[in-house]
Parts: structure tokens; C-alpha cells; sequence
């Protein structure tokens, strides 16, 4: 899987748990100690409370389209042969909203509020992405 | 609270050309900004005290402020870099009006300057990042149309917005830039050709996206009182105002955006309301935006923004001309920096061609809006102290 070509994460020092959740297809949110809050993205304080620590919690992995776009200009040579594709807003259930793909239909036919489920693509060896499909 | 409503004016303007400049760097254009706008104000590089800058993002080099004020031959006794995206321009002005009014400095030249159209680095020189790219770019979150495309996409379903009356907002930006000089598109446009145009990304055609361009701007601004003292007839400084929002993935929702404070807050210090504003430069980086900003300042209400803006409501002539120079669709992407020139020839009465004056301008409203959704300032500019 060398040759993959779109961009990569980096896993620094705050989003390293998050995308190694992912990897495991066990994909895990900071949820905080103090109000409860799940936050996305990874970062080391409640934004809500200001509490600084939290527990890695595994999501149900289940969600809704808040916004379904199709794009259609290809940036570079590595989407070339995938536009049109979805990018969407997804809400999951924990109660943030996350930039995603919902794949394994036509792009057009996504649309806000459609209900998802999440679907792991293991695009290198290092990085799984949290990807999803219709439910 | 009037705040410093009426403390400062603007005293000098330039504007550079615009489009692709090759031959020049970023900091080349913003000297040539500079040195126009001091020209402008019949003023000296000795004169300038004060001095707010933006790093391009094609030249990310360290205290960016002070390689533009050495450059220039300006000691400043005031200087720093603003970073707020396409609201820095008109953020600027704000800063500028409080340093002065600080009593730090006298006098302030705001600068911008940029190459997007050809100047466009490879990773070996490093390039400003915007922060999120691991959490979008890797899902295809590319470039500012996706982000503002979801903006789009939530007005046209919670209030039935359409396509067509996204391109309205996009025919009357070619149409005023058809009478602008140093504007890039020029050819007259109707619904039917940003219907035609090629998709982006979807609910955004290419007509619905600003252009990408070279080219920079700067203003100077110093004390209403100094302001009487220099040839310009001054544009006064009636009110400023910020609001930033959480941005696309925490904000509660996508369709109200930081405009509606930062208005509130300009319009409390000018002691105007909407219905007082002749005329608008509103940042529209994307059609969907200009409409968002207008009901967010308080034109139209929430939602009814796509009805509002069609059949010439926000063409010269109209109710409220809205980009009078053509705008980032059609003039060029200055990040905001030629709005407010564009604002301030409007309201000298002598600035523009004949055919774009507003009649009777007295009163206009400036919005600055960028950092994926993340930033916003307003400003309103008068001809008059009151």
C-alpha cells in the first residue's frame, strides 16, 4: 500500500489515540471526566468545561448526514478517478460532527439526514480512515 | 456604547492591479499598495507611524510587519501582523482606529498584498497551514469550496434557497465589475451561464466560487482631527465590530455566521441601522456567503436572503448596491483589502467611473469574512460625521 497517494494525518501528540482507535476499527472519542461531553476534534481540554482529562470511548459508530456534498474538481492526480465524490458532515449519535465520505452509493444519492453507519477503509498500513455507508 | 465611533477617518487608499503579476513577489505588490495609498494621502513614508499587515501565505516568513515597514522605509512606533483570514483587511482599519485613538501612533498604513493566481509555493518552502487538513483533507476536504459549499447546502435546505438565486448574487458582481476598470471579468453574465457552469462541488458552480488572483491593496488611516488637515476628503470611521464563530464542526449551526455579532456591535457604535446603510461591500468569497451576510446584518431576515437578492435589489441602482467594484467573483480575491477601497472612493463621490457611483452615498457597510467560517468584522464607513 505504498503507493497511496492523498493525504495522511499526522499522528501528533493530540490526534495519535484517535486515529490508532481507528486503525482497530474501534473508532474512540476523548469523553470528558467532568460533563460528559464528547469532543472531535482530538484536542486536551473540554471546550465546553475546561476540565482537562478524558476517556477514550468507543462510538456507537452510528450517525446522521448533516450536509452531503458532491465534489467534482479534482485536486491532483490521487482523486482523479473518484470524483464526483461525497463529502458530508456526519452528526453521530455522541454528538459531533465530523467531515467524512459516505461511500458504497452514487454520491447524488446522499442526503442530509440520511441515517449512517460507520465503515472502516484501511487505506495504508499506518492509517485506517472512519468512513461511512447508508444504515 | 459608541466606542470610538467617529474617532478616526481614512486619509489614502491605493489599490494595485490585479490578476496575474508574475514579475513581482507578494511584498513587491504590497510596497507598490503602499506606495499608491501614500501618494493618495499626499503623505511620506516618515509620516507613518503605525503599520498592520497579513503574512501571505506565499511568503510565510517571521514578523512579517517589520519586513514590510523596513522594507518601505517606515519606522513604526505600532506594528504587528493581524491573521483572521478574509476578515483581516477590515479588521485592520478597526485596530488601526484603536491604536490611534491609544494614543500609540498617529498614523497607520493597513496592507495587503498577495499572489494566488502565480504564486503558489511547493512544500519546500513551507506554507501556512489552516490547522484542521488531518480531519478533512484525507476525506477529500479540499480547498475553501467544500467548506463554504456546506453553508450553501444548509440554506437551500432549511429555506429552500436556490440555485438561481445563488447566481444572482454572482450577475450583478460581473455586472459592476463590467464597469470597473481594474476588474478581471469583465463580459456582462446572466442566471443561465453560472447555471451552466461547471460544477465544483456541488450545490456550487464555478460561477459561484470568487476568482484567485495576484494583486494588493492598503489604506491609510489617522485621527479625525489630523484627517482635516490632508487634501483626501476623509472617510470617517462610524463604527467596527467582530464576531468569530467555532467554525464548521463545533458552531451549532452553519447558517447564521459571526456577521450577526460583529454587526450588532458596529451598528450600536455608529448608531445606525440597516435601513440607514446606502450601499454594501459584503466578502463574497462565494455567493452562498453574500446572501448568509446579508441576513446576518440585518437587510433581510433570516433565510429570506435567496428572494431578496434577485431582479436588481443588489445591483447600482437597485435598493442596496452590494459590491459596487465587482467583488472577489468578478473584480478579483484581494481578501477583502479592495472592498474597503472600493467603499471609500464610493462615499469621496469622485472615486469610480460615473457609471457604479451610488447616488448620494453616505453611509456604506464593509464585511470581512474568512478562516473556513471561523472570522468576521464589519465596518461602517461615512461620508459625514453624522
Amino acid at each position: 500500500m505504498g503507493d497511496y497517494l492523498k493525504p495522511l494525518p499526522v499522528l501528533d501528540v493530540d490526534g495519535r489515540l484517535f486515529w490508532e482507535s481507528c486503525k482497530k476499527h474501534e473508532m474512540a472519542l476523548q469523553q470528558c471526566l467532568s460533563c460528559k461531553q464528547f469532543r472531535y476534534p482530538p484536542r486536551s481540554l473540554c471546550p465546553i468545561c475546561h476540565f482537562p482529562e478524558a476517556q477514550w470511548t468507543p462510538i456507537s459508530g452510528r450517525g446522521q448526514v448533516y450536509v452531503a456534498l458532491v465534489m467534482c474538481r479534482s485536486y491532483g492526480p490521487a482523486w482523479e478517478h473518484d470524483v464526483p465524490y461525497n463529502i458530508s458532515l456526519i452528526d453521530l449519535e455522541e454528538g459531533v460532527r465530523m467531515w467524512s465520505n459516505v461511500i458504497g452509493c452514487p454520491a447524488e444519492d446522499v442526503k442530509i439526514g440520511d441515517y449512517v453507519k460507520i465503515s472502516y477503509e484501511d487505506v495504508t498500513s499506518e492509517i485506517t480512515l472512519p468512513k461511512f455507508r447508508k444504515a | 456604547m459608541t466606542g470610538l465611533k467617529n474617532k478616526c477617518a481614512i486619509v489614502g487608499i491605493g489599490e494595485t492591479a490585479v490578476g496575474k503579476l508574475p514579475t513581482m513577489s507578494s511584498m513587491g505588490i504590497q510596497l507598490d499598495a503602499i506606495r499608491l495609498a501614500l501618494k493618495d494621502a499626499q503623505l511620506r513614508p516618515a509620516d507613518i507611524d503605525g503599520l498592520l499587515t497579513i503574512q501571505p501565505a506565499d511568503d510565510p516568513r517571521r514578523s512579517y510587519a517589520l519586513s514590510v515597514a523596513q522594507a518601505a522605509g517606515v519606522r513604526p512606533n505600532y506594528a504587528t501582523d493581524l491573521a483572521l483570514g478574509g476578515a483581516t483587511p477590515v479588521a485592520m482599519v478597526a485596530h488601526a482606529a484603536m491604536a490611534i485613538s491609544a494614543g500609540l501612533c498617529e498614523v497607520v498604513v493597513c496592507v495587503l498584498g498577495h499572489k494566488q493566481a502565480t504564486g503558489r509555493l511547493g512544500d519546500r518552502r513551507g506554507r501556512l497551514r489552516d490547522g484542521l487538513e488531518d480531519f478533512e483533507e484525507p476525506f477529500g476536504v479540499l480547498g475553501a469550496p467544500a467548506i463554504h459549499a456546506a453553508v450553501a447546502a444548509r440554506h437551500m435546505h432549511e429555506y429552500g434557497t436556490t440555485s438561481e438565486q445563488l447566481a444572482a448574487v454572482a450577475v450583478a458582481a460581473r455586472r459592476h465589475a463590467s464597469l470597473n476598470a481594474n476588474a478581471t471579468m469583465r463580459q456582462p453574465i446572466a442566471v443561465k451561464d453560472v447555471l451552466e457552469s461547471r460544477w465544483i462541488v456541488k450545490p456550487f458552480h464555478l460561477l459561484d466560487c470568487c476568482l484567485v488572483s495576484d494583486g494588493g491593496g492598503a489604506v491609510v488611516v489617522t485621527s479625525s482631527e489630523r484627517a482635516g488637515n490632508l487634501p483626501q476628503r476623509p472617510v470617517y470611521i462610524r463604527g467596527f465590530g467582530e464576531g468569530h464563530t467555532l467554525g464548521p464542526l463545533e458552531s451549532p449551526g452553519l447558517t447564521t455566521l459571526g456577521g450577526k455579532h460583529s454587526s450588532a456591535v458596529a451598528y450600536r457604535m455608529a448608531e445606525v441601522a440597516p435601513n440607514d446603510i446606502d450601499f454594501a461591500e459584503i466578502y463574497d468569497c462565494f455567493t452562498a456567503i453574500t446572501i448568509v451576510t446579508l441576513e446576518d446584518y440585518g437587510f433581510c431576515a433570516k433565510g429570506e436572503g435567496g428572494p431578496w437578492v434577485e431582479n436588481g435589489r443588489i445591483e447600482i441602482g437597485g435598493e442596496l448596491p452590494v459590491n459596487t467594484h465587482g467583488g472577489l467573483l468578478s473584480q478579483a480575491h484581494i481578501e477583502g483589502m479592495l472592498h474597503i477601497t472600493e467603499a471609500v472612493k464610493q462615499l469621496r463621490g469622485d472615486g469610480v467611473e460615473v457609471e457604479r457611483q451610488v447616488k448620494d452615498a453616505k453611509l456604506g457597510i464593509v464585511s470581512g469574512h474568512g478562516a473556513n467560517l471561523g472570522a468576521h468584522a464589519t465596518l461602517i464607513l461615512g461620508r459625514q460625521l453624522n
